[in-house]
């Protein structure tokens, strides 16, 4: 079973009280926006075998947002973080670095 | 290929059963094929089997990374069904269900398709007026569907309680020509005849790289060495998004867990497919005398065939409700599939942005009762292009807005 540690309340949640909140990071688009935007934003996720970073929320705890960045095949969490950012914190991204050489999501600093 | 048959059996018999063939052929990749197909489960193994069975096309290789229908097609809890809401849907999946009618003839392989009925229980008035459009819907595409009474599914389903107090049953959207079939027999049935026709089906072999030469496909990298082609069909269900990036495109699908079980067998009970979508379960009873119960799909991204144990409770314990007299079963097995969803829950048969290159996928936690139709239209596409069934499923369909909205229509539990 996964266990997130929520970093607003600190406590270490087991996915029934979690809700999963999908791609981390995401770049809103709105009007006046081109499709190639808009296809992006509202279908095309991250799908990755590997690393990979999501919003959740601690629903039936303190109700707050928050990012994890997990892997898909081990189930490996590698750390929890704030939602009131636009990127992973530095130190979780060499962290993660350390365990997967190598891998890679998509550029955080172009839109999704 | 030496045809199976009540003679073939006796003949047997009288030898000592000394001259049944291989299945199909053990083969090693050639240089050089006009088709390959990545990916041999159901689908790819139907795709070929109609390349050449309706366009001739039979210099084909089907590769795959593990073993022959060890992916969803061997992970499914089997049900065949086609009472879908969008007329699309209707086509390709009636024309799946027809297909089966008769496939253990068109294949000489028993694949065991038992048409026994289908019942998705209403256990909310919103899922009756949902059933109700549904068995209307279902009138004007031709697909034979009927709304039944709670007395009517007592009578078909004796050991149902109709009367609980948190899921009542207040009625079922009922397709009698909908069951079941042997999946693994679907994968075996399709490759024997597709290796008669003279296709090669390669197993342990992965796909490492697509090859691309100005915007048209040239063949794939393997572990068993580069294998060029003119045409390459990517049927590979939970690794599509992998397998899309080797292509160098993206796709609108994620990668979940979906859950399946059995109990221990015992005595016929059930001789019908319960579907209760309300709680996400879904259930029937095996020939060797197993309930298969389908559960909910995960909600994150996963890539490891194992699921959270909550669904399994949580399916469970919502039958039980419905069902009391399974609380005293013992869970046999427990597996999961990844099941690569897209965003309206309907598949994707297309071509891609690049040339040559075609994709089957999206099936999400319903492909196994596609797979006939999936297959038909999706040769189709292939050979010719442009392909009645697959039109309305091209991946482009997201960006124009073009949804085939089944996710509100069937539910999770497809």
């Amino acid at each position: 079973m996964l266990t997130l540690q929520c970093p607003h309340c600190g406590v270490h949640a087991e996915e029934t009280e979690l809700t999963g909140g999908g791609e981390a990071h995401l770049k809103r688009f709105g009007p006046g926006s081109d499709d190639d935007a808009f296809e992006g934003y509202l279908f095309l996720r991250e799908n990755p075998k590997g690393v990979h970073f999501e919003r959740w929320r601690h629903s039936y705890g303190c109700g707050k947002w928050f990012h994890a960045a997990r892997c898909t095949v081990t189930m490996e969490v590698f750390g929890t973080y704030t939602a009131q950012t636009s990127k992973p914190p530095q130190d979780l991204l060499d962290r993660i670095s350390e365990k997967r050489p190598g891998w890679r999501w998509r550029d955080l600093n172009e839109p999704a | 290929m030496k045809r199976y048959s009540a003679f073939a059996v006796a003949r047997e018999a009288l030898t000592g059963h000394k001259g049944w063939e291989r299945a199909w052929r053990k083969a090693q990749p050639k240089k050089r094929y006009d088709v390959v197909i990545v990916g041999a489960g159901g689908h790819g193994l139907a795709t070929a089997y109609y390349l050449g069975k309706r366009f001739g096309i039979t210099n084909v290789a089907i590769i795959e990374k593990g073993w022959l229908g060890g992916g969803n097609t061997g992970r499914n809890t089997t049900i065949i069904r086609s009472n879908y809401l969008q007329d699309p849907s209707a086509a390709i999946y009636e024309k799946a269900r027809s297909l089966y009618e008769t496939l253990s003839q068109d294949l000489n392989y028993n694949v065991m398709f038992s048409p026994r009925g289908v019942m998705m229980l209403a256990q909310t008035e919103h899922e009756v007026r949902g059933y109700l459009r549904t068995v209307h819907a279902n009138a004007l595409q031709g697909v034979k569907t009927r709304f039944i009474t709670p007395a009517e599914v007592k009578k078909i389903v004796p050991i149902i309680r109709l009367d609980g107090p948190r899921y009542p049953v207040l009625g079922a959207l009922w397709q009698d020509r909908g069951g079941t079939a042997r999946h693994d027999a679907v994968a075996w049935g399709y490759a024997r005849a597709c290796s008669a026709m003279g296709m090669d089906i390669i197993q342990k072999c992965e796909v490492t790289g697509v090859r691309q030469e100005a915007g048209r496909v040239t063949g794939v990298q393997t572990t068993k060495g580069d294998i060029a082609c003119d045409k390459l069909g990517i049927v590979v269900a939970g690794h599509s998004g992998v397998v899309a990036n080797m292509a160098g495109f993206r796709l609108p699908i994620e990668c979940v867990a979906l859950q399946a079980l059995v109990s221990e067998p015992i005595k016929p009970v059930m001789d019908c497919v319960v579907m209760a979508n309300t709680v996400h379960g879904y259930m029937s009873q095996s020939d060797k005398g197993e309930m298969v119960i389908g559960g909910g799909a995960d909600q994150f991204n996963n890539y490891s065939q194992r699921g959270s144990f909550h669904h399994v409770e949580e399916t469970v314990r919502a039958l039980i409700e419905t069902f009391p007299m399974l609380s005293r079963l013992k869970m046999l097995r427990w597996w999961g599939g990844i099941v690569d969803m897209t965003g309206d829950r309907s598949p994707i048969l297309s071509k891609t942005p690049l040339e040559g290159c075609f994709i089957n996928c999206g099936w999400g936690t319903g492909g196994f009762k596609a797979i006939p139709g999936s297959g038909w239209g999706f040769a189709e596409l292939m050979a010719k292009g442009h392909s009645p069934l697959t039109e309305e499923f091209s991946m482009w369909r997201f960006r124009e807005g073009k949804f085939i909205d089944e996710s509100v229509a069937a539910g999770v539990a497809h």
